[in-house]
């Protein structure tokens, strides 16, 4: 699903450059569920924006579902974008003045789906997060637990190939975070790709592999032992 | 750009976010409504001007009497000068070439009435040229002629106002008024562009008045006009050969500042337009000001709406909005909105001063109006500025990268 060869990415600050991501190799295959775990500063979220074509990477190679992703501009990254990712972030990131259902079909718009058959998508995807009922209210009338399931219906609603997840328990109480995850967990066992940036630890053991990143290289690349979140819902 | 979708997706944004939308209309609205009334008060001005100065016709000379201030030939300073019937005959005799006619007036106030009305107005002695000077219009009946002015008849012919005061409903044509305790047949209306005072006139023949006064054959002021196609300079030499003349008639030393007085209307008219020009250009600039003014409170808008909208953008671009589609949403959301507002602060200012009418007079804001054509011209180009003031921002907007407008709180 990814294929990423000696990934370098550096930011101006000013006069200094900060060398951000120092070489990385990393390969993700279909159906894996990967956290990428390390502290502040680490270049876990650039790596994540990288993959997710919301920031473009300096040299090295990057291809997603064996299509090298190179020469992006702003209208090549938004298709690319619509067909191939959905996002799940920290602080939710809802159009505020959209209904929930709204919000779901938003991607679909984008990809030229026509109303009838958007709303229907976004009503089915919103039930799979078990909102159904809570179609037709603004963001604000949500917990934050709800707007985050809101937010993965839209990631899905799109079908997109490949999932990313910017710290998605980063707002959310413990328990919140596990019936997330647990969500999260489940369309993974559907078959789907989701790579998960975190810097909770019971949350990286939900995942199936665990990247640790540390100054901009890869430092741990294990498989391991997924812990369900079911059991603590 | 006519997409059914992407119209419902910019309905749904407007819906859902009336305070921004209402705020962007009503400053275009009130753009727009300031201009048109600004512009319709500047035309306002422009018709009180033009009725004080150029209702009447503009090649004439007015000749008035007065004292003189230099003793000549064996006669005082301080002398009253008068105008008599043979001056009349002597102008016409003297200056065929420049003379298209000439008329006397003789103004008298008096107090007019039929059965149980009555007023005071004022009465002139004229001849039947006067008509032409004062470009009257005739509504019914006929003006003075010149068997009426040959047999001092008491014939009148009545301002429009006079009528409806005096008369009512009645038709004035062929009654009896009194006339300073003579009675007059009425036998003509007229109206007058000039406005009501011009309205509140009677005319009568000259000779009749003179009889009236113990049969002399003074005049107040004598009215002349010269071929138009004299043009300025023409006029201009009529008028210092006509006082000469005058004054060598008269016995008036030729330095005498006094004596015999002429007011040409031509210059008049030169100065008068030059003015009327000058408030053109004010009134232009006023409009332009204000318009100019309207796209800067629009440009604000347009850019604090964008600023506001920095995170959902970056959202939808994270969702798959492209640049291009983002620039769209935005331009069509902002023309529609200011085309909308725009035409209806157009409509609102335009029935405002159709509103105001005459009401405004004492201000010397007459019928203020502003031609279609204008008010629509000036609409569009707040509509195109809008777009304009609204495609910058959202260009850039577009532009930052969706991370980046994903932090932006």
């Amino acid at each position: 699903m990814i294929q990423i060869n000696e990934l370098h990415k550096s930011y101006k600050m000013g006069s200094s450059s900060l060398h951000v991501l120092k070489g990385i190799n990393l390969s993700v295959e279909d159906g894996e569920l990967v956290a990428i775990m390390g502290s502040s500063g680490s270049g876990k979220s650039t790596l994540l924006n990288i993959i997710g074509m919301l920031d473009i990477l300096d040299t090295g190679t990057y291809e997603l579902d064996k299509v090298l992703i190179e020469d992006l501009d702003e209208t090549k990254a938004a298709k690319y974008r619509n067909r191939f990712l959905g996002f799940i972030f920290q602080s939710f990131n809802l159009i505020n003045y959209k209904t929930a259902l709204e919000n779901v079909s938003l991607p679909l718009y984008y990809q030229g789906v026509n109303r009838k058959e958007r709303q229907e998508k976004a009503l089915k995807y919103l039930s799979s997060v078990g909102l159904a009922d809570w179609a037709t209210h603004l963001p604000s009338e949500l917990s934050g637990g709800q707007k985050q399931r809101v937010a993965i219906a839209r990631a899905l609603a799109s079908e997109p190939k490949l999932l990313l997840a910017d710290e998605p328990t980063g707002a959310l109480d413990t328990q919140t975070s596990y019936e997330v995850m647990d969500i999260i967990q489940k369309i993974n066992q559907e078959g789907k790709t989701i790579l998960v940036v975190t810097h909770e630890e019971d949350i990286a053991q939900m995942c199936k592999r665990i990247v640790r990143l540390k100054d901009g290289v890869i430092i741990e690349d294990v498989k391991v032992n997924q812990v369900l979140a079911e059991q603590y819902v | 750009m006519f997409s059914q979708d992407r119209w419902q997706e910019i309905f749904e944004t407007i819906r859902k976010n009336k305070l921004r939308t209402f705020l962007s209309g009503f400053t275009v609205a009130l753009g727009i409504l300031i201009f048109i009334i600004l512009f319709g008060f500047g035309n306002g001005l422009k018709n009180t001007f033009k009725e004080f100065f150029l209702d009447d016709a503009t090649n004439t000379l007015y000749l008035f009497a007065g004292r003189t201030s230099k003793p000549y030939k064996g006669f005082k300073a301080n002398r009253r000068i008068e105008f008599k019937n043979d001056d009349l005959k002597d102008i016409k005799e003297n200056f065929p070439f420049f003379l298209e006619y000439i008329t006397p007036r003789i103004s008298r106030g008096a107090s007019v009435r039929y059965k149980n009305e009555f007023d005071n107005y004022t009465t002139r002695g004229i001849a039947p040229d006067h008509q032409y000077a004062e470009k009257t219009i005739m509504m019914s009946g006929r003006y003075i002629n010149e068997l009426d002015i040959k047999n001092k008849s008491k014939h009148a012919v009545i301002g429009r106002l006079v009528a409806r005061d005096l008369f009512k409903q009645e038709d004035p044509l062929g009654k009896f008024i009194d006339v300073g305790n003579s009675v007059f047949k009425v036998v003509g209306v007229f109206q007058d562009d000039g406005g009501d005072n011009e309205e509140r006139f009677i005319y009568i023949p000259y000779t009749t008045r003179q009889s009236l006064e113990k049969g002399n054959d003074k005049l107040d002021q004598i009215i002349v006009a010269f071929r138009p196609e004299l043009g300025h300079t023409g006029a201009v030499s009529f008028e210092r050969q006509l006082r000469t003349f005058l004054k060598e008639k008269k016995s008036i030393d030729p330095t005498d500042p006094s004596g015999v007085f002429i007011r040409n209307v031509a210059d008049q008219l030169k100065q008068n337009q030059q003015f009327a020009n000058v408030l053109q250009l004010i009134v232009t600039f006023v409009g332009l000001g204000t318009l100019i003014a309207g796209i800067i409170g629009i440009s604000n808008i347009m850019v604090f709406v964008v600023k506001e909208r920095t995170k959902e953008l970056g959202i939808r671009k994270a969702l798959g909005a492209t640049p291009k589609s983002v620039i769209q949403m935005i331009l069509q959301e902002s023309i529609f909105i200011t085309t909308i507002s725009g035409y209806v602060g157009m409509g609102v200012g335009i029935l405002i001063l159709n509103n105001i009418g005459e009401s405004l007079e004492d201000y010397f804001i007459k019928n203020p109006y502003i031609d279609i054509e204008t008010a629509l011209f000036s609409t569009l180009i707040l509509v195109i500025f809008g777009g304009i003031a609204g495609y910058i921002p959202a260009k850039r907007a577009a532009s930052i990268k969706p991370i980046v407008a994903l932090r932006d709180e």
